[in-house]
């Protein structure tokens, strides 16, 4: 290390501190990464996973019928009574699954060639352009695009009076689970757009010129090449189709129906009646669901494609 | 760091006799109304400038509200509640006694005990609203928000819950409450989402099937509840949906989403306001709901709160509210201030004679462990119908 | 894969999918010059009125202000504390650091729900009541995400020996990060800074269960949709909403855009200290 040692000795003492402290944390970093780690950390972990914590030994504790008073006894009961078949929660949490699987295929399907043509076929300036259009509706309000399909999908709304206009009949779409469906697959839509999009990005031309090179039709190239190198980023989206679709409940809300209960509008039922132990209890069940899928997603190595 | 401790209901009961006991023995001529309490007094401290309250839509509606603001300083801040239990675990949460947030809550007869036994809610010194002394008996000190002659706040109207029907699309006009169990208008019904709903099932039974027993519908053993979740499963594919808030219900009419639903008064007055044929029967016995304005424990305004308790039960603004909600005022007086706003309203909402219309309406209270009609413990919890309530609508 | 009939069947599909995500959000936008209060399809008369009546609505307006200023607070707890954590897993290797930084995801990939509730179960087991500051926390466990993923993905990318050559060069640690680290960062914790403070302005799922009586904005709106009250004021709002978001993201776009320069501003740097490498003693 070349130093002016005069120049040093000359300057301010503080700056001698300064500089001995610098390398202290010089000859040891990982001094350093613990100074700037523990605030965030604690903070974090006394608020987000001590939150947690808590919320799971809730689950455990019930509530007196009355007075909703919460009762601090360790108890199974709230379990036993989502796992047991004649209640209908098993059955949600089912339905709730079917839902989400079914938003992430129709999303992975609709985002595919948008992201295709965005990666690959798109010219720089269209590229930045659809870039941002997919951005854009993304950051503005997720509760007013809910709220905008509740009135499309309302008897008198968008879609009943585009389909008198092609002679079709009226349809009934407002709170059904057709109608969460559509919500859904829509409002996650540029989460699945994203990733995919960065996965194809990162495949090297050259990759598909020794494709054709080799004699694969178009098709084939599509299939053996670049869909396994975009699959990261598919699974990448699907966890956000996934994971949020199972614990939404401000969709049901609006647009949910009679036979469209799901587990995040069940978890918010129960809180609205004073009972948290039981949402807690029911809402282990996305926690896990999620836990599961999002150690399956690394393996597929969905978090190098986020 | 605040513990909530469970209560066994033992010492709960005792604590109640011993306070019965105490404040009996220190108000010495008890009893409803006169007496020379040298506490009385119906000025109220100053206002605090504002007003929290969880209230059942328009009932602090600006047509009468915005006078009271003028004239106290206490500007209101609302927050509309759909069912009970949104007004219960409102006042629950956060620690309970209206969290520090909300200092009133217009409590049905089903969330009012909750709230008491649940600590939620204060007694008022009923001295201190001089309507009270004008009330209808039945509303002085009415069992679900009189507790030990402790008053938990003031009544303030009543009203049944109604059948709403569109008179373009239901054809002959209902007679009762068979067409919304019934498939003839399949697919455009609708009912509240409220556990609660159970009992209208079960009133309904009471007449179909007086072999079940049901004597009242707010107690019903594990195989009367059976009974009337079966109904309502048999109902739900009937129904286009549930509603949560009665504007989801006004929404539904005016979109043509659904003909016939169980709702409030309310609901039929904003559809007929808006010029939608729409008109509603009140088809007898039904159930209903009686509201009392109860002060928090937390309150962070109680002046104001008194204030407004004072302010709604006057005769006047009791009749305004009335035909605004379409409810019947709890102070009598308030009659022929109806018929001047709404000409034969007073009848029409049955305040001249309330004793018999009063009779036939079931009000809503919590489902209890003790049955009083068979003297026994055995009737189902509200947690019982809460799940089976789930479990109808999941 | 080049075949013009492909191409043209992407073109044509991406057009539809795009127009598939912005008309629902034009035809909610137009909504708010209906000047009638029944939401039916089509508009038949338009108006400013409702503008000025939402204008005028004084919970609104005290709506928007709180979600401002929550919005103000958590954005700059999740500035201070995500690039303390980003700078400490970007630059150093240590025990953990895989599942700190697996850790940090979780806010944002576990449905907001459950931060909600676990939250708010929380603040009553300890006897926290309901205020602005249950609120900030709430956005904060996710804003601190946001602002810690767009550092750490600047760090990696730029080159960890610009603190080296600082410090061979004989600047202290406070000389580096003034003079070295800042301009790298910097567009990194604009973009991050604007992107936490639209997530937060718009956050309902968890500000549901940790807010007590306040009203930031959304909840205004979802009270008012859910109880069918004021909805051509929330219509207005809703058209506020949209076009406030979408000026913080596009600004953050644009900073982002422009990190090609830093990028080979401190490429620059890199060559010339290289370049100028006296062995080391």
């Amino acid at each position: 290390m070349v130093v002016d040692a005069g120049a040093l000795e000359a300057g301010l003492p503080g700056r001698r501190a300064r500089l001995r402290l610098s390398g202290l944390l010089w000859q040891r970093p990982w001094l350093k990464a613990l100074g700037l780690l523990t605030l965030p950390l604690a903070a974090f972990a006394i608020v987000y996973l001590g939150a947690l914590a808590v919320l799971f030994i809730s689950s455990f504790w019930t509530v007196s019928s009355f007075t909703a008073t919460v009762e601090h006894t360790w108890t199974l009961a709230n379990y036993r009574q989502i796992f047991d078949t004649s209640q209908p929660y098993l059955q949600i949490a089912g339905r709730t699954l079917g839902i989400a699987a079914a938003v992430t295929v129709t999303d992975a399907i609709l985002a595919f060639p948008l992201a295709y043509f965005m990666a690959r076929l798109a010219g720089k300036r269209m590229r930045a352009v659809l870039f941002v259009m997919v951005l854009l509706p993304l950051w503005s309000s997720y509760l007013v695009r809910i709220y905008a399909w509740q009135t499309i999908l309302a008897h008198g709304g968008a879609i009943n009076w585009g389909l008198d206009k092609l002679g079709l009949p009226d349809q009934n779409l407002a709170y059904t689970n057709t109608a969460m469906w559509i919500v859904f697959s829509y409002v996650w839509l540029p989460f699945m757009v994203l990733p995919v999009y960065a996965a194809l990005e990162r495949i090297p031309d050259s990759y598909l010129e020794a494709s054709a090179d080799l004699g694969a039709s178009g098709w084939k190239t599509l299939r053996s090449v670049i869909l396994p190198l975009a699959l990261p980023g598919l699974v990448a989206g699907s966890i956000f189709t996934f994971a949020l679709t199972l614990g939404d409940y401000i969709t049901p809300l609006l647009v949910g129906g009679t036979s469209s209960q799901l587990i995040g509008i069940v978890v918010y039922n129960f809180m609205q009646e004073a009972n948290a132990p039981f949402a807690a209890a029911y809402a282990t069940i996305p926690m896990a669901i999620v836990g599961v899928y999002l150690l399956l997603a690394r393996r597929l190595g969905a978090f190098e494609a986020l | 760091m605040r513990r909530i401790h469970k209560r066994p209901r033992a010492s709960v009961v005792a604590v109640s006799v011993v306070t019965a006991a105490l404040a009996v023995a220190v108000s010495g001529c008890g009893g409803g109304g006169g007496g020379t309490s040298a506490t009385t007094s119906t000025t109220i401290g100053k206002g605090e400038g504002s007003l929290n309250v969880i209230e059942w839509p328009l009932y602090t509606d600006k047509s009468f509200a915005k006078a009271f603001e003028q004239k106290t300083g206490c500007t209101i801040h609302r927050k509309d509640a759909g069912t009970s239990n949104q007004m219960f675990a409102l006042m629950h949460g956060n620690g309970g006694g209206g969290g520090g947030q909300y200092d009133l809550v217009s409590a049905s007869g089903d969330a009012s005990l909750r709230l008491i036994n649940a600590g939620d809610v204060q007694p008022v010194d009923i001295n201190q609203i001089p309507s009270w002394k004008d009330f209808l008996p039945q509303f002085k000190s009415p069992s679900h928000n009189t507790v030990d002659g402790k008053h938990y706040g003031v009544s303030v109207q009543w009203g049944p819950n109604t059948l709403i029907y569109n008179t373009q699309n239901v054809n002959p006009a209902p007679a009762g409450w068979d067409e919304i169990y019934g498939s003839k208008y399949k697919g455009k019904l609708t009912v509240p989402n409220n556990p609660i709903q159970i009992a209208d099932a079960a009133l309904y039974l009471m007449q179909t099937k007086p072999s079940l027993g049901i004597k009242d519908p707010y107690e019903l053993t594990k195989d009367q509840l059976t009974a009337a979740s079966q109904l309502l499963m048999s109902q739900k594919p009937l129904l286009k949906r549930y509603w949560n808030y009665a504007a989801d219900e006004i929404t539904s009419f005016k979109n043509g989403d659904v003909w016939m639903g169980a709702g409030w008064p309310y609901q039929t007055l904003a559809l007929q306001a808006d010029k939608q044929p729409i008109k509603e029967i009140v088809p007898l016995p039904t159930t209903g709901w009686a509201d009392t304005w109860m002060l928090a424990a937390k309150a962070p305004h109680p002046n104001c709160a008194l204030k407004w308790m004072q302010y709604v039960t006057t005769p006047k603004v009791e009749a305004q509210q009335a035909l605004v909600f379409g409810e019947t005022p709890v102070n009598p007086l308030a009659c022929p201030y109806m018929d001047k706003l709404q000409k034969g309203s007073c009848a029409a909402y049955h305040l001249n004679q309330p004793a018999s219309y009063y009779s036939k309406i079931k009000f809503w209270k919590t489902p209890v462990p003790q049955c009083g009609w068979n003297n026994s413990s055995d009737c189902m919890d509200y947690n019982a119908w809460v799940q089976a309530w789930t479990k109808i609508t999941g | 894969m080049t075949g013009r009939g492909a191409r043209i069947s992407f073109a044509v599909w991406s057009a539809l999918v795009i127009a598939f995500l912005w008309i629902p959000l034009v035809l909610i936008a137009l909504y708010a010059f209906n000047s009638s209060s029944i939401q039916g399809w089509p508009i038949t008369s338009w108006t400013l009125h409702w503008f000025s009546v939402a204008w005028h609505n004084q919970e609104a307006r005290d709506a928007f202000w709180l979600s401002v200023k929550v919005a103000l607070i958590a954005t700059t707890i999740a500035l201070v504390l995500g690039t303390m954590a980003a700078a400490a897993v970007a630059r150093f290797r240590f025990f953990g650091r895989e599942a700190v930084s697996f850790l940090l995801v979780l806010p944002l990939a576990l449905p907001g729900i459950l931060t909600g509730i676990a939250l708010s179960t929380s603040f009553t087991f300890v006897g926290l009541t309901p205020s602005i500051w249950t609120i900030v926390i709430g956005h904060a466990t996710f804003c601190v995400v946001i602002v810690y993923n767009n550092v750490v993905a600047r760090l990696r990318r730029s080159s960890p020996s610009l603190i080296e050559a600082s410090q061979d060069l004989g600047a202290d640690g406070w000389q580096t990060f003034r003079f070295v680290l800042w301009p790298v960062l910097s567009t990194a914790l604009v973009a991050g800074g604007l992107l936490a403070f639209a997530l937060s302005f718009d956050e309902v799922i968890v500000t549901v269960f940790t807010a007590g009586a306040q009203e930031t904005l959304p909840i205004f709106i979802l009270d008012n949709i859910e109880r069918g009250q004021q909805l051509p004021v929330v219509n207005v709002v809703a058209f506020f909403v949209i076009v406030i978001t979408v000026i913080p993201v596009a600004l953050a776009q644009r900073v982002m855009r422009d990190t090609g320069l830093i990028r080979r501003g401190g490429a620059q740097v890199t060559e010339t200290v290289e370049a100028a490498e006296i062995p080391a003693v």
